[in-house]
């Protein structure tokens, strides 16, 4: 019962914020609605029970990308309204709406063969995961199951996410990183004193 | 960046706590929630919340950038290390069972490792991220 009255709330809450995403103009506010969102979700995540999406929800979803959003607004943005200019309409909205009234119906007819929420013969408990679940404590001696699929079990597939995640790093800095040549080193004190 | 003193005094009262939740999260994960994905983006959470509050030069300070390259390739180096370390003692690669004196005890320190090196490119490649978006503005 509680549960249904907190998803009915965060889903109020989603939905609300995304409306107001849609409707805005201010970028600055967008960027922060999008925090908004993300901690929500992440709220929705631990509600069913998976506290490791939720945390990196909240740290990546709602922390880092708001931030770097922030700082990438900071780079392009202009001070005061328009904030953009918004491309000349060349087309009536007719057809987007069939294409999203088609495709929600679609999405939506498809949640009808879906088996519900935590159900037991649902496909992603019935293959696996009893495996994991019965197996994961004797072979690993690690508690959190999802610890050990992630570590241990797929320990390849992480070492693949964390190359990723080191290609990225290695990408932004070759596109936007570093000195670029005309640049000049500052020297007016921007930083601040450290006053303690 | 004008200072703040209330952003100032907060700051530096929630840097530690971050921080240490940081680690917390990185070395509790076979635990609870949490890992090395989490702790190296709360970690560098910590270091961008400083860099925002005191200014990006000094954040640099903490963090040079030659530091955070050799930090984001040695998570991986870390990672990819485990596996060959497990390939010499005569296993599979990754298979940290034959790391330790029984299985439990090789798997314990093969996740730990890991999850560092996870930790360690995750928060590092986070900072180079940032500061490579944020370094532009102030040219």
């Amino acid at each position: 019962m509680f549960d249904v009255v907190v998803d009915i709330v965060l889903l109020t809450f989603l939905a609300t914020t995304s409306f107001a995403i849609m409707r805005m103009t201010n970028l600055f506010a967008i960027i922060m609605l999008f925090g908004i969102f993300s901690l929500l979700s992440a709220g929705l995540f631990v509600v069913m029970d998976a506290p490791d999406v939720a945390f990196t929800e909240a740290a990546v979803g709602a922390g880092i990308s708001t931030v770097l959003m922030l700082t990438t607004l900071a780079l392009v943005k202009r001070s005061k309204e328009p904030y953009y200019d918004e491309a000349p309409k060349t087309h009536t909205a007719w057809l987007p709406l069939i294409v999203v009234i088609v495709t929600g119906s679609a999405l939506i007819y498809g949640t009808w063969d879906i088996p519900n929420f935590g159900s037991a013969d649902a496909p992603s408990q019935t293959h696996v995961a009893r495996f994991y679940l019965e197996n994961s404590l004797p072979d690993t001696g690690v508690p959190n199951t999802v610890t050990a699929v992630l570590a241990s079990y797929r320990g390849f597939d992480t070492l693949g996410e964390v190359t990723v995640i080191f290609t990225a790093a290695v990408a932004v800095m070759l596109l936007i990183g570093g000195k670029r040549p005309k640049s000049v080193p500052k020297t007016e004190g921007e930083e601040a004193k450290d006053e303690a | 960046m004008k200072p703040n003193l209330i952003l100032h005094v907060i700051a530096k009262f929630l840097i530690p706590l971050i921080i240490l939740f940081a680690l917390y999260v990185q070395f509790h994960g076979d635990f609870g929630p949490g890992g090395g994905f989490q702790a190296g983006v709360i970690f560098s959470a910590a270091i961008i919340l400083y860099s925002l509050v005191f200014g990006l030069e000094s954040g640099e300070k903490i963090i040079p950038h030659h530091w955070l390259r050799i930090l984001a390739s040695l998570g991986v180096v870390i990672y990819a290390g485990v596996g060959i370390e497990s390939l010499f003692l005569g296993g599979n690669y990754l298979d940290y069972t034959i790391l330790g004196s029984n299985q439990i005890a090789g798997q314990h320190l093969g996740i730990l490792l890991v999850e560092l090196g996870v930790g360690i490119t995750v928060a590092a490649a986070m900072l180079i991220l940032f500061f490579a978006f944020a370094g532009r503005g102030r040219e």
